[in-house]
């Protein structure tokens, strides 16, 4: 009755690729939409975007990093095993259209969601920057499928053991100051604190910029107001209104306070489950 | 106590004791036994006019199935609720009898009324125990009619109206959006007041007649009910998707950590099995001093569950008074039992944070009843100048729930109420303004009661019944709209 992995694939050292057998999913699933999944019966509802969709053969691609308790125990999934729930496509899809010249940033896990993202973008032909930020070399994911899809392919590391020495706004920032790039567009997917500090930086040039926000989320549909973000002065729900917003409106602080939630709790979990592969 | 007079009382239930109960999700009421239910239904004076069954939103004929647990015929009595109450184990349990068929029995007039509900859940749990012993579930298959009908959401209205239409014969498909059948029954109401072995035992019922339920399906998203109309074959769809929607007081400090809708906080607990955790990877934080806004069902689950999580105070803040609380009279005693505390005239103006962005106080306004509003209650308005200042570490909101927009939004030809977001229909057949699409439950009354939407989606299935019977014919719609 769960949902099939078909295919397996490790990225990076913490990240892995799985094609998911789901054929409602699939058939439906737009750019920067997402699933939420339950990998076993005492398990927590996740979110992850759908990178990659197949309508033919029914089936889903999701690319996660490790992060704690749920990701570690889905990391441990073969070929054959099965996910117990796996609901989507959810959220809204990313708006796309012919912009001119995007900046498409990603950054660890964000990475995963550039790549429908710079697809979707090509295919309405627009020119396609992609900045793909990682901590170093190893943790670089998708560097092959980007750099084919893309019209400039870049690298940040943040100890410059491959491309460019730094974060990926200091990279953004060198194409529009040196290299006086006109960038109409920018979409940034990452850890908050990245997405914070494209935001000031695209703000000062009055670049507009989507951002892909990742709140904690329950049920994904709207009705349960865990993901609640604030853009302006409105309160939304990421599940349904996101995740994409404008990133000149995001309040990071509130997000990165949110995401801290069950910190502790977090950690027991992932304790229990690092115990429990390692007594195996 | 046998004697020909009737006592003023009911006879009474046995319940855990409150003590025990604060800290643990069993069931609180046990419920009558066999000596138990026979006194209680003897005190039904089977009146010539029965004042009961109107009182009752689904009329089941309370004298007649009460006469037969006198005559402990009780599959018969059975039979009797069944035949207008698909679900009389859970509302036995849950309906609030004191507005309803309980409030026009007449021995209310002079004491207490017949315990219709405690007698309705007896008689429903009777039968289970029976059928389960006997496995003698003896299904005539109905005839197939060959026409497939899809069902969104799986609460009462859903689950009534699909088991109503496979007995006739249809192909019936349930669409859901979460990994669980059963909408508020299992996400909502707390175990300890619905045991969702119950809501199991109504969904295997269900599914034994033929229905299909296709769970991690969210209608608008995964498939717009456009697309199962034109391209997947259903030629009519039930819209039961309840009203989910949480309702929040945009006051500052609503965002900080620690301030739950009771849609969250109750999702997490009882679908999630937060209280659980670690067991459960689901976690949930209750904090030592808890506040939940509001005075319905909702505020009353959310505060018994947040005691049963550990938390050591428990204060519902609730902005008119007692009496004007909606919450079944039952629940706001058992909460008094088990201590949860009660601040009446109050509402919450603002919450203030730690530096990390926690919930730690709550600015308070005192409230006094004005003039009657247009539910006949008398409206609270805020008393200048008397704000106060609590500390808690956990609030939850419960101050209603709207229906869940999905739907309408991705389906153009519904129409909805501009205010209240409910999906227009003909009261009497479930129609909505799009064509073969009919629709009940919360997600056409706004938050209502069980027995409602049980009553609505079955009314809904006779006419989807007709409907799909004539659909050929000229105008049939327009008859129906
Ligand atoms: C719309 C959306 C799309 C996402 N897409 C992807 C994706 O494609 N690939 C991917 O690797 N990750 C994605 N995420 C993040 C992913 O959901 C979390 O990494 C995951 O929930 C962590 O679960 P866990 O049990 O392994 O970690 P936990 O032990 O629960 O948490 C570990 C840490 O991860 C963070 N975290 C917890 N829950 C979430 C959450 N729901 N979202 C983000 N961070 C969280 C917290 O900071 C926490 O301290 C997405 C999140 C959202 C909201
Ligand atoms: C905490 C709580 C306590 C309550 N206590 C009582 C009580 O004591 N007595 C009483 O009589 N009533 C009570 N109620 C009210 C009662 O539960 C509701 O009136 C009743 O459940 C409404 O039934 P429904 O079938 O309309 O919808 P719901 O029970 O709300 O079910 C709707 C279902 O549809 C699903 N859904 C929504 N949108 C979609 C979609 N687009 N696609 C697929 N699926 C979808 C939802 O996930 C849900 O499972 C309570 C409610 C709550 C929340
Ligand atoms: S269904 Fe509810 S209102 Fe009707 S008789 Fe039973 S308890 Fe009373
Ligand atoms: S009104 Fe009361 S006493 Fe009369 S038939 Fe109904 S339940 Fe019995
Ligand atoms: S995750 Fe529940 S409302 Fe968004």
């Amino acid at each position: 009755m769960g949902y099939q992995i078909l295919e397996k694939r490790v990225l990076g050292p913490d990240s892995h690729l799985l094609v998911v057998k789901a054929s409602h999913v699939a058939r439906s699933a737009k750019p920067g939409q997402f699933v939420v999944l339950r990998i076993y019966e005492k398990g927590e509802r996740i979110p992850l975007t759908i990178a990659n969709s197949d309508k033919e053969k029914g089936t889903v691609s999701i690319i996660f990093q490790v992060v704690g308790k749920t990701t570690q125990h889905l990391s441990s999934f073969n070929e054959g095993d099965e996910i117990y729930d796996f609901l989507g496509p959810l959220g809204t899809p990313t708006e796309i259209e012919k912009f001119g010249c995007v900046a498409a940033l990603g950054g660890g896990f964000g990475t995963a969601v550039l790549y429908p993202l710079v697809r979707a973008l090509k295919s309405k032909d627009n020119y396609v920057i992609v900045v793909n930020g990682a901590r170093n070399e190893k943790f670089l994911i998708l560097e092959d499928e980007l750099k084919r899809l893309s019209d400039e392919y870049y690298v940040t590391t943040d100890d410059g053991s491959k491309g460019f020495k730094g974060f990926v706004t200091d990279f953004l920032r060198h194409l529009i100051e040196n290299e006086h790039k006109k960038i109409d567009r920018v979409f940034a997917v990452g850890p908050v604190l990245m997405m914070k500090s494209v935001a000031g930086l695209t703000k000062k040039y009055t670049i507009k910029t989507i951002v892909s926000l990742n709140p904690i989320m329950v049920d994904g549909t709207g009705m349960c107001g865990a993901c609640r973000v604030e853009i302006g002065d409105e309160t939304k729900f990421a599940c349904v209104d996101g995740p994409d917003f404008d990133a000149h409106k995001v309040n990071f602080d509130l997000l990165t306070k949110r995401l801290q939630m069950y910190k502790k709790e977090e950690e027991i979990c992932l304790a229990k489950i690092i115990q429990k592969s390692s007594g195996e | 106590m046998n004697g020909k007079k009737i006592t003023l009382k009911k006879t009474p239930t046995r319940k855990q004791n409150p003590l025990d109960r604060a800290h643990n999700f069993f069931e609180v009421a046990l419920g009558y036994n066999l000596e138990e239910a026979k006194e209680e239904a003897k005190r039904c004076i089977e009146c010539k006019k029965p004042t009961c069954i109107k009182g009752c939103p689904v009329e089941i004929d309370i004298p007649a199935f009460i006469k037969k647990i006198k005559e402990e015929k009780f599959l018969e009595a059975a039979e009797i609720l069944k035949k207008e109450n698909p679900l009389p184990a859970v509302c036995g349990r849950v309906c609030p009898q004191e507005d309803q068929c309980e409030k026009v029995c007449i021995l209310a007039r002079k004491g207490e009324p017949v315990a219709i509900g405690r007698l309705e859940r007896f008689v429903a749990d009777y039968e289970a125990k029976e059928k389960c012993q006997n496995q003698s579930l003896s299904k005539s298959s109905p005839e197939k009619t060959g026409k497939k009908v899809a069902v969104v959401g799986s609460g009462p209205a859903s689950l009534v109206c699909a088991s109503e239409l496979a007995k006739k014969g249809y192909s019936v498909t349930i669409f859901e959006s979460l990994h669980e059948p059963g909408g508020v029954l299992v996400y909502g109401i707390p175990e300890f007041r619905l045991p969702k072995e119950i809501v199991k035992r109504e969904v295997e019922y269900i599914k034994s007649l033929g229905v299909d339920i296709v769970k991690n399906f969210f209608v608008g998203k995964t498939r717009t009910v456009d697309e199962l109309m034109n391209e997947d074959g259903y030629e009519a769809v039930f819209v039961g998707t309840g009203a989910g929607l949480p309702t929040f007081m945009y006051i500052p400090g609503e965002n900080l950590l620690g301030v739950y809708s009771a849609n969250e906080f109750l999702t997490r607990m009882n679908l999630m099995k937060a209280f659980k955790f670690p067991e459960y990877d689901t976690p949930v934080k209750v904090g030592e001093r808890v506040g939940v806004i509001g005075g319905g069902n909702v505020a009353m689950d959310s505060a018994r569950v947040a005691l049963r999580a550990g938390a050591k105070k428990v204060t519902v803040f609730y902005r008119r008074t007692r009496n004007e609380m909606p919450a079944r009279i039952e629940e706001i005693e058992n909460a008094e039992e088990e201590g949860i505390e009660f601040l009446f005239l109050v509402a919450p103006v603002e919450y203030m944070g730690d530096e990390a962005g926690w919930v730690r106080k709550a600015k308070l306004i005192r409230m006094r009843l004005g003039e009657p509003d247009a539910s006949g209650r008398r409206r609270p308005v805020p008393m200048e100048d008397s704000e106060f200042i609590l500390p808690v570490e956990t609030v939850v909101v419960a101050i209603g729930q709207n229906p869940s927009p999905m739907i309408a939004k991705t389906t153009p030809d519904l129409e909805i109420h501009p205010r209240w977001g409910t999906l227009v229909v003909n009261e009497k057949t479930g129609a909505t303004t799009k064509q073969g699409v009919f629709a009940g439950g919360d997600v056409t009354t706004g938050a209502a009661t069980v027995i409602l939407a049980a009553g609505a989606g079955k009314n809904a299935a006779k006419y989807v019944d007709y409907y799909l019977q004539n659909k050929e014919k000229q105008g049939i719609w327009e008859k129906l709209i």
